[in-house]
């Protein structure tokens, strides 16, 4: 008795709060309605709705073809009023366009009857009065019927003249095959740089987001810790690590672009530094290494990869060099193939703008590396209290340095002009910080800098995410001007964000005993990505990536609403032109190429993954 | 000589998978190592390579500790300890020889590995290890074409390529029928006779370990319970190892 009075008590408990539901999600869509301002009058008004068939008439009707037209003028004598001597009746051949005005002279604003014959079936026939003034004046517009006859009467404005004055027939008629029309061209070359443009941005984003995603893979980063002291070498030695590279890179490029003169000079330079790049890292970097070499090869090598580096940058520059001479020889001889020309031109300028870049990166991890060696050295030569004290210099110096860096981007952003706030204050509170750090961390292996990284990347990533590519479109088209360029890099920038996470969720989900039997073996992190990561994550990369070059087909057909190129900025213009009729060819090709991309990029899905 | 000393691991979240754990294996014995699901059979023989990290206790081999090594030694360490797994653990969508010649890894410079070059005289070496587990004629299909048993002859001759002095098996058997678990065992006990290598070998049955190993040492709850010649694990050891509710099988 007593338990069937609580689950009534629970049914009628249960009941209010369904009604409460209801009544909230009432009240959550009628202020939806308020703020969205539904409107359901203006559907319904008279003037909407005409607006609505014009524009939907002209959407079905595409502007894709044309057909040549020929203009048939028929004429016909005429007087207002009427003369004395009556005008004479003219020769009529009844199997050419003809043409009859009944009566052939009127008083002033009298009616005639106005008739032509023989003209093409269905085409536009236009009723001029012509006076001797020539200033023409439309009387009526009609079509032709089936038999290219049309007849009208027409009413006649006051134009008095003693002199003969004309009706005339104007019909435009279409002659010869159809010819696809000036929009469906143009249709055709945005179209096709659309999807250029979705191509060039997927693959860009693709090989920046392939080794990125890495980073904001939580089972790859989570186990690489570093002791504080390796912490603060590696942050002082990064910094170094960018001059240093930068310095010599752009040095050694600007020394081989001022020899390589000729053609002949860049080609023997790119040869020979690959060439001695790959000897001597051959010779540095045997394939087996059973036992750590004696001190004296160590130096040796090291020395000897340094000059490896050299020549490679010297090989890399003068391959650029060669790539550029290539480009304008092209350019000179085939002027149809300028585009390739200006390609492999482009391509040189890129590898010159990016040795510098990679050669400083690399010099900043060779830097960190060394600081790590450094630090671990350290660790086992100092007696415990001198490396707490190492540390704690490091870590103030480190802490010092990084928020002083900071600070510096603070100061070049909001240009403050304080040194007391952007760069002293930041690297008092840095040394603070890394004094803090070094006393709580200190000694063991036991900063968890992986993580560090895999946070950041991850916001980082998702923050980039959220700004959509059209927005992203806007500062590129400050930056490089409107056009399709400005497309490529917004759209390659969002895919960069998108992919990476995308990419590291799969890397998350690979199997993890590969991974743990590769570690088995000795391999290093790099080897073990290599080995056990990458061959699982393959499938789901190509399947990925191709989903992705599915939506930037998509987007950059918008991205030209922003500037971006493509055929957005077509069809934006023609929206706001209100040419309907080649706004609609726009909308067709983007749902043919989307839909086209859509199907293509499944079945090709299919049968790789 | 490998000796592991007061061995404890505690996993985040407090679950105590060894307990002073203290045991030593000659160079050359073929220890099994016996205990329920959960007992900290597989933790053990993963704080041995340090895929674990132990939370105290020692693990030295010859000179080295193991326990203390720094991480760019570890590798050095690794290299020779040779590893096989219950699911066998290779990479499905590379070649077998692939998987094969990922047990050089360790040896190998970095840099080479990176391009996928091998030196040729590992390559011959892959090919003779193949040959010793009879699926040289498999080497270039897909790992995940081949059948459980074959897969776990991958994993031995990956393990085979290292020159292993040691070889941590973690329940190499148990995911295969008895016949070929016999087959397996045997080029264990081959690889143990005839190359001199010490053999850790997790196992569930009772008389894979009488037929295979000189030696047993049981886990019960992360504790070493015993310690002795597989032989004296009569009924009243069988239930202080598998409890008291466990019936002897097979």
């Amino acid at each position: 008795m007593k338990r069937a009075v609580r689950t009534g008590w629970r049914k009628a408990l249960r009941s209010i709060l369904l009604g409460l539901a209801v009544l909230a999600a009432l009240v959550i869509y009628a202020y939806g309605f308020q703020v969205t301002k539904v409107n359901l009058d203006e559907v319904r008004s008279e003037r909407r709705q005409t607006q609505l068939v014009r524009i939907l008439r002209a959407l079905a009707q595409p502007d894709i073809l044309t057909y040549p037209e020929e203009e048939v003028t028929l004429s016909a004598p005429f007087y207002m009023p009427c003369p004395a001597v009556p005008p004479q009746q003219r020769e009529i051949n009844p199997r050419q366009p003809y043409l009859l005005v009944t009566p052939s002279c009127v008083e002033p604003g009298g009616r005639a009857q106005v008739e032509a014959f023989n003209l093409e079936p269905n085409a536009d026939a236009i009723i001029f009065l012509v006076p001797n003034s020539e200033v023409t004046l439309r009387l009526d517009t009609l079509t032709t019927d089936a038999s290219g006859h049309i007849l009208a009467e027409v009413e006649l404005p006051e134009r008095t003249s003693e002199a003969e004055q004309a009706i005339r027939v104007v019909t435009r008629q279409n002659v010869g095959r159809p010819r696809f029309s000036r929009t469906a061209y143009d249709t055709w070359d945005k179209i096709i740089e659309t999807v250029f443009l979705a191509l060039l941005a997927t693959t860009l984003g693709t090989l920046i987001a392939v080794p990125l995603s890495f980073l904001a893979a939580r089972n790859l980063m989570k186990g690489i810790t570093i002791s504080a002291l390796g912490l603060a070498l590696a942050i002082l030695a990064a910094p170094i690590g960018v001059v240093i590279g930068s310095w010599i890179a752009s040095r050694l490029v600007g020394w081989t672009v001022s020899i390589s003169g000729s053609t002949l000079v860049s080609l023997s330079g790119a040869v020979a530094g690959t060439a001695v790049a790959w000897i001597v890292t051959r010779w540095a970097l045997p394939p087996v290494e059973l036992a750590p070499p004696p001190v004296p090869v160590r130096l040796a090598r090291i020395v000897a990869l340094f000059a490896a580096a050299l020549a490679a940058i010297i090989g890399i520059a003068s391959i650029s060099q060669v790539l550029i001479q290539a480009g304008r020889a092209v350019e000179g001889w085939l002027p149809s193939l300028v585009f390739l020309g200006k390609f492999v031109g482009d391509l040189g300028d890129i590898l010159q703008l990016l040795l510098t870049g990679v050669t400083a990166l690399a010099a900043a991890g060779l830097m960190v590396s060394l600081g790590g060696k450094l630090s671990r050295a350290l660790v086992v030569g100092l007696p415990r209290l001198g490396l707490r004290f190492a540390e704690m210099i490091a870590s103030v110096l480190a802490g010092a340095l990084l928020l002083a860096l900071l600070g510096g981007a603070w100061e070049w952003l909001y240009q403050v002009g304080r040194p007391d706030v952007t760069l002293y204050l930041p690297a008092g509170v840095g040394a603070a910080l890394g004094l803090a750090l070094s006393l709580r961390y200190g000694g063991r292996d036991a900063i968890p800098v992986g993580l560090a990284v895999y946070y950041l990347a991850r916001t980082i990533f998702n923050g980039l995410r959220a700004i959509e590519a059209l927005i992203m479109a806007v500062v590129f088209v400050v930056w490089v001007g409107i056009g399709p360029f400005a497309g490529v890099l917004a759209l390659s920038l969002h895919s960069i964000a998108a992919m990476a996470k995308l990419y590291s969720e799969q890397v998350e989900s690979i199997l993890p005993g590969p991974l743990e039997a590769i570690t088995a073996t000795g391999a290093t992190r790099i080897q073990t990505i290599i080995y056990a990561v990458i061959p699982q994550i393959i499938p789901p990369y190509i399947s990925f990536t191709m989903y992705r070059w599915d939506i930037n087909v998509r987007m950059s057909t918008i991205i030209g609403f922003a500037g971006g190129g493509g055929i957005g900025f077509l069809l934006f213009q023609n929206i706001n032109l209100l040419n309907y009729r080649a706004a609609s060819v726009q909308m067709l090709a983007i749902a043919i190429v989307v839909a086209t991309m859509d199907y293509m990029s499944s079945a090709l899905r299919e049968r790789v993954v | 000589m490998l000796s592991v000393r007061q061995l404890t691991k505690v996993y985040e979240g407090g679950v105590v998978a060894l307990r002073d754990v203290t045991f030593e294996v000659p160079r050359g014995q073929f220890l099994a190592v016996i205990g329920l699901s959960g007992s900290g059979k597989s933790t053990l023989l993963r704080c041995i390579n340090r895929l674990v990290e132990p939370t105290s206790g020692t693990v030295v081999w010859g000179d080295i500790d193991i326990t203390a090594a720094p991480q760019e030694d570890l590798r050095r360490i690794r290299r020779r300890i040779g590893m096989v797994f219950q699911h066998f653990n290779l990479v499905h969508r590379s070649s077998v020889m692939t998987n094969v010649l990922a047990g050089r890894l360790g040896y190998v410079s970095p840099a080479w590995s990176l391009i996928n070059r091998f030196p040729a005289a590992d390559m011959a070496k892959a090919i003779h290890q193949l040959e010793r587990v009879g699926i040289a004629d498999k080497a270039h299909q897909r790992a995940d074409e081949l059948s459980g048993g074959q897969q776990q002859r991958v994993g031995v001759a990956r393990a085979l390529m290292q020159d292993p002095e040691i070889i941590l098996a973690d329940e190499p058997v148990a995911s295969l029928d008895p016949v070929l678990a016999h087959s397996i065992m045997q080029y264990l006990e081959k690889i143990n006779q005839e190359d001199g290598v010490t053999v850790l070998c997790s196992l569930h049955f009772l008389d894979l370990v009488h037929r295979y190993a000189d030696r047993a040492i049981a886990l019960n709850e992360g504790q070493l319970v015993f310690d002795g010649l597989p032989k004296e694990i009569d009924d009243r050891r069988f239930k202080e190892i598998y409890g008291k509710d466990a019936e002897r099988v097979g």
